[in-house]
């Protein structure tokens, strides 16, 4: 069911992961991806894995959560895989059928590959799972604080986001409803054609719009209502502030990606 | 008169096997005859709608039976598709669902689906309008011009359309004024008697359930917990208030002067009211 899509959700919780402030949070992800890209052997992908093992483990986030998440990935990862597997060259020949040849080479690297994209999308649900949507864009919107003097709108596209990230269960929910209520009259979305299927989709994706333009309009009005004018002199309720269990995050951080660094230029 | 639909030992737990595992029916069993108006009550999160979304085989039961003339509509794939055309399934506010260029191709969207002819499509479409009191010449305007309370007639029209013998309706007075209530209530009643349908009706009004049912389900923690006349479920008013439930105007007030030590029998209709009202008179009335 569409409910189960978990892409994004945040799961409520108390651990020290979830108390991390969410700027440390956005910057150690942002340090994890560069370390996971400059990870080239065994051992520093190790040591990355090992970092984000800890880090799943702390959060207390079931496991299952992050299996459920990747598997709209299954695709690109499976193609991911393949290409790798059949494209890489190499002189270890393992298997050799019509034309087609597996090399140890290409095996490791598909390996790698895979490994990579499951730790980038594991850490970055990480974050989403463990921080609410407001404290992340206010997470952002500090962190690109300094923009503004270039006349970019940051705090309009923080809150942009917010919106978005906010709205996306709601929007879920209505068209799991709208659905129910096509398939209540007789849509068959499961069987036909392409097009008949294309064709089925138009009693959802109709209403489903009418009622997202309704929402953004209602909701424009309550924000107007209440006075909202953009960023200029809105001071916040909840500030950020660092704490000490930051600065450790940080310092964590900072080590791993030095290990990974000081492993690569070894050869490593 | 053999029973339409029968339910039996009806469970569903959403989300098996995760954090959120939720059971929202708990071995519901019942049976419903042709032509009987049922009201569903209970509060919100009480499995109403996870009932009805059953019913029709849009929800498929963790455990249990549904029995549509005594077939089992998961029993083969032909038989779950006819329950969608002969268990129609109004959804909470249904002028949501509106999506068609006009009016008279929204209401006639069922029936193509259930694959009849145009001259039938034709046919159906007009009664459907006429039994929700939409106009003619309303059927060709598109259906975001109208007015809410006309969207949810639409809507519904939709749905009676495809004529289904059992109507199954959640809150379809929800959010209309007082005369549109009444109106679409009175609509619904006419296509059961006309059509010998079956209509089940979730509602929070019970003023309505009490005058226009035969007879009410209350639905408690995913539970059937009561099944029979509004008379012998009032009967139950103060187990109904402790649940969460509301209760007839009238029930309470009778309940009230009860307290305070009239002897009035339990009631839930004005026609009862004023009987009681009058024996208490000894039968000497000038009203």
């Amino acid at each position: 069911m569409l409910k189960d899509i978990t892409l994004g959700q945040y799961f409520p919780g108390k651990s020290a992961i979830h108390r991390l402030d969410p700027r440390t949070k956005l910057v150690i992800l942002v340090l994890y991806i560069i370390a996971l890209f400059m990870a080239v052997s065994w051992v520093s992908y190790g040591v990355m894995f090992l970092f984000l093992a800890v880090s799943v483990a702390i959060s207390g986030v079931p496991l299952k959560s992050f299996v459920k998440g990747l598997k709209p990935l299954l695709f690109i990862l499976v193609f991911t895989a393949i290409l790798n597997i059949f494209f890489t060259a190499g002189e270890t020949v393992l298997v050799s059928f019509l034309g087609a040849t597996i090399t140890l080479e290409g095996l490791v690297r598909a390996f790698f590959m895979l490994t990579r994209i499951l730790m980038l999308v594991t850490g970055t649900f990480l974050l989403t799972y463990t921080t609410s949507p407001i404290a992340l864009t206010d997470g952002l919107e500090s962190l690109l604080g300094p923009l503004k003097k270039l006349r970019l709108p940051v705090h309009e596209l923080s809150m942009m986001m917010c919106i978005a990230l906010r709205f996306i269960p709601t929007l879920i929910e209505e068209t799991d409803k709208i659905m129910s209520a096509q398939k209540a009259r007789g849509v068959d979305f499961e069987s036909g054609k392409l097009m008949q299927r294309v064709r089925a989709l138009i009693p959802i994706l109709v209403p489903l719009f009418i009622s997202a333009f309704r929402r953004a309009d209602e909701l424009a009005t309550a924000m107007e209502c209440r006075c909202y004018q953009g960023g200029d002199g809105r001071t916040k309720m909840k500030l950020l502030r660092y704490k000490l269990l930051d600065f450790k995050a940080y310092g964590v951080g900072i080590i791993t990606l030095t290990a990974v660094l000081v492993l690569r230029s070894f050869g490593l | 008169m053999a029973p339409i639909l029968q339910v039996k030992n009806l469970s569903h737990i959403y989300s098996t096997g995760t954090p959120f595992e939720h059971k929202a029916l708990d071995d519901v069993t019942f049976s419903v005859e042709p032509g009987e108006f049922i009201g569903i009550i209970g509060h919100t999160g009480s499995g109403k709608s996870t009932l009805m979304q059953h019913l029709n085989g849009l929800l498929k039961p963790t455990s249990g039976q549904i029995l549509l003339d005594g077939k089992d509509i998961w029993s083969d794939k032909q038989l779950t598709r006819q329950a969608r055309f002969r268990v129609g399934l109004v959804f909470q506010y249904p002028e949501y669902q509106l999506f068609e260029e006009t009016v008279y191709k929204d209401i006639a969207f069922g029936p193509k689906n259930m694959g009849l002819s145009a001259e039938e499509i034709d046919r159906r479409v007009r009664e459907a309008a006429d039994f929700v009191g939409v106009a003619a010449e309303q059927l060709e305007v598109s259906p975001f011009d109208l007015s809410g309370g006309q969207k949810r007639r639409v809507a519904i029209a939709g749905v009676i359309a495809m004529e289904p013998e059992i109507l199954i309706l959640d809150e379809p007075t929800a959010g209309l004024d007082p005369a549109g209530r009444e109106d679409i209530l009175q609509n619904i009643d006419r296509y059961r008697k006309e059509k010998r349908a079956t209509v089940m009706m979730v509602s929070h009004s019970m003023n309505d359930v009490a005058r226009l049912t035969q007879r009410l389900m209350v639905m408690s923690d995913a539970r059937l917990v009561m099944d029979g006349s509004p008379e012998e479920v009032f009967n139950h008013a103060q187990e109904l208030l402790e649940m969460g439930l509301d209760i007839p105007a009238l029930t309470r007030i009778f309940l009230e002067l009860k307290k305070l030590g009239l002897d009035v029998a339990p009631v839930y209709t004005m026609q009862q009211a004023v009987e009681s009202l009058t024996g208490l008179r000894g039968g000497d009335c000038h009203a």
